[in-house]
């Protein structure tokens, strides 16, 4: 049989959190920073005179266990030269519709040429949407999150406690 | 029995009641995820309009648009008509509830309730009972496992826990020295609200309307997380908003007849307010019933039946017998 005076008190519980202010955070007006090392998506890197850093060795898309990535290379000639190394990559598609967002392709890269940043707000209303090309994963991207500050996050007192 | 008030007023009455009481039930859902998200320390719905209002219309909206899809199994009248008769009973108890005293418009008697039954109590509960088949009904004919088992549950605890509702009120009843709902209230109005002498039978009412709308701690019939949804798993759209229509109306219903039986309708400490009490009353009750959810979790299926044939059946009969007593030996 349940303890009737350890049941009133449960309700008193619940009751207290009627005057408290909820801890929800509205996502789309408030945006909590992200870990610096969070990974959204994905961003393609060009060396300081221009070129680009990936050479189109497609190890990325041989670490990839979801098999997302593309990489078709070319050759780099002289009046055509795109990257650092012996080749480019002419195509690099990204589709972010089967990305897994494990990080393997950063790993796997021998330049630094393709890492993960921090964007989360990726989703789209076409399939076709997703599928990320070269020009999209070199330029800036469009929507930014706040990163945090790790100080913020890194102290012995949760986030939470402090801040509900 | 209707106090000389002509039929085509009654007509207009039940057509305003169930309008109200509609709109009551869709501003119940919204009252039950805002206040369950309160004492959750969450915000609940605050998108659609301010605070929120608009949630239960666009509920509404999405709900009539979304494709009326149902199993190849499912024997296709039965299961159309499982949600009708739950939703028609649930609407068809709230005519013998009396919400006001009466009112002289014009030169026409226009009585506080749109049936004035010499049965009321007994027909609201027969409705009650024709309210199960919807829910046995539509989980039997969906054909499926989940539905299945979840409306042998509904059926098992409805049935046991109406003996406990049934009894709780014998109390009130005899006190009240009748069935109809109406003379029940003015006798409170005119000598004491049956709450204060009836507590025990308050109680198990209390108890059993939990159960009998199956709300948490007694929601077993719909489980979520062990029957994905009882027996309206297989509904969807329209058809699943009936049900959830018809469940809200239920709960409306008993709070209202709680307020009825147990705390004088209309009748209000002071001031005649009339109709306002009735609907204040109500609004703490379906309150509480929220509060309750928010706060107990779901019991076993075994603690479930023998609190309701161990616990409440005794202290209904109980109750019952001596009232009965005690009424013979004052009189």
């Amino acid at each position: 049989m349940p303890q009737p005076i350890d049941s009133v008190k449960g309700f008193a519980v619940t009751f207290r959190q009627l005057f408290k202010k909820p801890i929800t955070q509205q996502y789309p007006e408030f945006k909590r920073p992200m870990y610096p090392r969070f990974r959204g998506r994905h961003r393609l890197h060009r060396h300081q005179d221009g070129l680009e850093k990936c050479v189109g060795c497609s190890l990325c898309a041989a670490a990839c266990p979801a098999d997302c990535i593309r990489v078709v290379a070319a050759e780099n000639t002289p009046d055509n030269r795109v990257s650092a190394g012996e080749r480019y990559a002419r195509i690099y598609e990204i589709n972010m519709s089967r990305c897994i967002f494990c990080g393997y392709c950063e790993l796997a890269c021998p330049f630094d040429a393709i890492t993960l940043g921090n964007e989360f707000e990726i989703s789209e209303y076409s399939r076709d949407d997703l599928i990320y090309t070269k020009d999209m994963l070199l330029a800036e991207p469009i929507k930014r999150v706040p990163v945090a500050d790790p100080d913020l996050y890194d102290t012995p007192i949760p986030y939470y406690e402090t801040n509900s | 029995m209707n106090n000389g008030e002509p039929w085509w007023i009654s007509l207009i009455k039940a057509a305003i009641i169930v309008n109200l009481v509609m709109l009551a039930f869709a501003y119940t859902t919204w009252l039950e995820r805002k206040l369950l998200g309160r004492l959750q320390l969450r915000y609940g719905p605050n998108r659609a309009g301010p605070f929120g209002l608009l949630q239960p219309i666009a509920d509404l909206i999405k709900l009539i648009r979304k494709e009326s899809f149902f199993p190849v199994a499912a024997r296709d009248s039965v299961y159309i008509v499982a949600p009708v008769i739950a939703l028609f009973t649930a609407l068809a108890a709230f005519a013998v509830i009396p919400f006001g005293a009466g009112w002289q418009i014009w030169h026409y008697h226009v009585n506080g309730e749109i049936a004035n039954v010499s049965i009321g109590l007994i027909l609201i509960f027969a409705l009650g009972s024709v309210g199960v088949y919807g829910a046995i009904v539509g989980g039997w004919a969906s054909e499926s496992k989940f539905s299945l088992l979840g409306s042998m549950r509904t059926c098992a605890q409805l049935v046991s826990y109406e003996v406990s509702l049934a009894l709780s009120v014998l109390g009130v009843v005899l006190m009240g020295q009748s069935l109809n709902l109406v003379d029940i209230v003015n006798k409170q109005g005119a000598t004491i609200w049956f709450f204060i002498p009836q507590l025990a039978g308050l109680l198990v009412f209390f108890f059993a309307v939990i159960a009998e709308t199956s709300r948490p701690p007694f929601d077993l019939p719909e489980a979520d997380t062990e029957l994905v949804a009882g027996y309206h798993t297989e509904y969807g759209g329209m058809r699943w908003g009936l049900f959830q229509t018809a469940e809200y109306i239920n709960m409306i219903t008993l709070s209202a007849l709680a307020v009825t039986l147990f705390f004088a309708g209309w009748h209000g400490p002071w001031a005649p307010l009339g109709p306002l009490w009735f609907l204040l009353k109500v609004f703490v009750l379906v309150s509480i019933l929220i509060w309750v959810r928010a706060s107990v979790p779901r019991l076993r299926y075994d603690q479930l039946m023998s609190f309701g044939w161990k616990v409440l059946l005794p202290i209904a009969t109980l109750n019952a017998v001596i009232t009965a007593l005690l009424v013979v030996w004052v009189d």
